[in-house]
């Protein structure tokens, strides 16, 4: 009898979360899915339409600067961080003395949520009371700066805000991956006389291949799922400028009343997330199957 | 034992939350978002003439601008079948729901009370969902209007300006001055809001073909682009930094001097009032030039949701609403008008009677159209498109050829 309780115990605590999780994430997935065929303007209409709004969708201007913004953004803010987050973990792995103190300066950021950062950088990027104000008062009367008012240039301040935010806790990752490549390896190819910068380029880095991989992947779906940086720096615009299809998304669905497109740019969110994460738990399992 | 309190507290949990959510036969739950300082207090004049009938007042607001997310939480309210009283809603939105069949009729209450014949016919479009009365609107804001700096324009040298021209070369002049001539904020509904007035000063009848009717001959025509090309050097007016400025620190820079005008709807009277302003002697408020003898209005409403509290305290609070006391005291503290255009003028400021003024003149010439910047023109699909261009417009995205035709896209886009 106890054993039987045993043997269904983890059942019985993993099932409300597991009934929880299936219908609150994937039954609604499956709702939206269906909200996106039908015609539902404010409230959710169930009567089924077809594929109108996806052409509906495509043809607008508004989505398709979303999407051009989202790879923008998306490109810029992946290359970016790994860069910089991979320089700074090197650099903090070369044994310097204050790692334990510089490694949370570095890290901070990521403990604020995107709104606070959002609305950091937007009084820190505006021209009236920012860093050009402060420039200009102390005598750099032709500095200039004003991106974030500038119709063109105003994505790239989402992407400085963000990179800022993220580039810290990507640096975490590929530190704990240089802190898991045996030593012994570096060594011998010292032995071998490989210079410094070869040994990273040859050795350490392809080593780094996993946490390349985990950057990219959690990199990529925080840009397509970015809404509060936007919405706390710019707002989507000057204009509509910096509107990214999650921005599009809540207004198309909540306070356009567009409720069928809305959905229809949320299914479109979930295939591009789903073309990051599947490749990678693909990898993932046949890398598991190997070993 | 810790179980035994643990369950007690969820208990009791329970039936708190199912108390919250049945309200006592004869309150009203009443969901808004006047939040801010002069508008609470306008709120706090219907709570207590509520409460005089006996009639509970259970405060529901949600705060941010234009309603949007207040709108968000009512549809997610009556989705889940807990639809509150009563509700603030602005133009359209009272048709679509009426379209889902979930607001109260209030015929016979209009009836007894004569809605019909003090209520402008403009704004009974909005009240009436396919003739019954479903709303009690409280207020008539309109959006052409000017504030201007009487101490820039005395600088100018020159009067108010009546015409497009005569407001070109003020403008002009105060930039000669030094200043900047028009404090704007850079958001979607603002740029919008200007858009009012510059295509009202083309004529009504093209404002009711283009974005009443939304005719495609006027809606991508000269006339269309000519609105575009007064946008553009209206814009030229406006300093560099004005992307993402809320309208009341534009309002701001007016008051402290910073700039010379602003054209915003008369909620932009509070502000000035509030700053210590005098109408008259330290500002001025003159219609959009070129659009004198109209009015674009948007009215702010309360529908009732049906079978959400009893119909005999939403009656009540329907008729204190109507009440012409109540619409005399409640927008004399908001900077709106009366829905009603027999309410007495003589609590209301210069500003607030030419207000009233215009609003029965123009109801009586057929002049009054609802704003489009703030959805009483076509329903929000539409409006929203409209929206975009014109602010793409204003930000530099197209040309005023470009945009007419966008016009049209767009429009035919969102049907």
């Amino acid at each position: 009898m106890k054993n039987y309780f045993q043997h269904l115990l983890p059942r019985i605590v993993l099932a409300p979360s597991f009934f929880v999780i299936l219908i609150f994430v994937y039954g609604f997935i499956i709702y939206t899915g269906y909200l996106s065929l039908t015609d539902s303007r404010m409230l959710p209409t169930y009567e089924y339409m077809g594929f109108g709004n996806y052409t509906k969708l495509f043809g607008l201007r508004h989505w398709k600067i979303a999407v051009n913004n989202l790879a923008i953004f998306g490109i810029l803010y992946i290359v970016i961080c790994t860069v910089i987050g991979l320089l700074l973990a090197i650099f903090l792995d070369q044994k310097i003395r204050g790692e334990g103190f510089l490694r949370p300066i570095f890290l901070y950021p990521m403990a604020l949520s995107f709104i606070v950062t959002g609305t950091a950088w937007k009084w820190f990027l505006d021209p009236g009371i920012g860093l050009e104000h402060i420039m200009h008062q102390w005598g750099w009367e032709s500095f200039e700066f004003r991106w974030i008012k500038d119709r063109t240039f105003a994505i790239y301040t989402v992407v400085i805000a963000a990179v800022w935010q993220s580039s810290g806790f990507v640096m975490a990752m590929f530190l704990a991956g240089l802190r898991g490549i045996d030593g012994e390896i570096m060594k011998a190819a010292q032995i071998d006389g490989a210079s410094g910068f070869k040994i990273y380029r040859r050795i350490i880095i392809p080593m780094l291949r996993p946490a390349f991989l985990s950057a990219f992947v959690i990199l990529a779906h925080l840009s397509i799922k970015a809404y509060d940086l936007v919405i706390a720096l710019t707002n989507g615009g000057p204009g509509r400028a910096t509107e990214v299809p999650a921005t599009f998304m809540y207004a198309y669905t909540f306070s356009r009343n567009q409720m069928g497109v809305g959905a229809t740019s949320a299914i479109i969110m979930l295939i591009m997330i789903f073309s990051i994460i599947i490749p990678y738990l693909y990898s993932e399992l046949r890398s598991e199957n190997q070993s | 034992m810790v179980n035994k309190y643990f369950v007690k507290g969820v208990a009791a949990s329970l039936v708190l939350s199912f108390g919250a959510t049945q309200a006592i036969a004869d309150d009203v739950e009443v969901l808004h978002w006047w939040t801010s300082g002069g508008e609470a207090a306008a709120v706090g004049v219907l709570k207590d003439d509520l409460e005089g009938k006996g009639i509970g007042w259970k405060d529901m607001p949600i705060a941010g601008g234009g309603g949007d997310a207040a709108m968000t939480t009512l549809k997610a309210r009556v989705t889940a079948g807990n639809a509150p009283t009563a509700v603030q809603m602005l133009g359209y939105a009272i048709q679509d729901w009426g379209d889902q069949g979930k607001l109260a009729n209030l015929n016979d209450l209009a009836a007894s009370e004569g809605w019909d014949a003090v209520v402008p016919s403009a704004l009974q479009a909005f009240s009436k969902h396919n003739g019954d009365w479903v709303a009690a609107p409280v207020n008539v804001h309109s959006t052409n209007w000017v504030w201007i700096s009487k101490s820039a324009l005395d600088a100018t040298g020159g009067n108010a300006p009546s015409t497009w021209e005569e407001l070109v070369s003020v403008l002009d002049s105060m930039k000669a001055n030094g200043i900047t001539p028009l404090a704007h904020g850079g958001q979607a509904w603002q740029d919008a809001t200007i858009f009012d007035g510059v295509a009202l000063s083309l004529g009504n009848g093209f404002y009711k073909s283009a974005l009443i009717d939304l005719n495609e001959d006027a809606l991508g025509g000269p006339l269309m682009v000519e609105a575009f090309n007064r946008m553009e050097t209206l814009r030229s007016y406006v300093d560099d930094n004005f992307s993402g400025r809320d309208w009341n620190l534009a309002s701001a820079m007016v008051i402290n001097g910073e700039a010379g005008m602003q054209m915003m709807g008369d909620w932009a009277k509070g502000e000035f009032l509030k700053a210590g302003q005098k109408p008259g002697s330290d500002f001025v408020c003159i219609r959009f030039p070129g659009t004198q003898g109209s009015v674009t209005f948007n009215s702010d409403q309360f529908a009732m949701f049906s079978g959400s509290g009893s119909s005999a305290a939403q009656e009540a609070m329907a008729s204190s609403v109507m009440n012409p006391v109540f619409q005399s005291a409640f927008n004399v503290v908001k900077g709106s008008v009366p829905a009603r255009t027999d309410v007495p003028d003589m609590m209301f400021d210069h500003c607030g009677k030419k207000g009233m003024a215009d609003l029965a003149a123009a109801n009586a010439a057929g002049s009054l159209f609802g704003s489009m910047a703030h959805g009483h023109t076509v329903r929000p699909a539409i409006q929203s498109a409209i929206v975009d261009v014109v602010s793409a417009h204003f930000n530099g995205e197209f040309s005023a050829e470009e945009a007419a035709e966008e016009m049209v896209a767009a429009v035919a886009a969102a049907r």
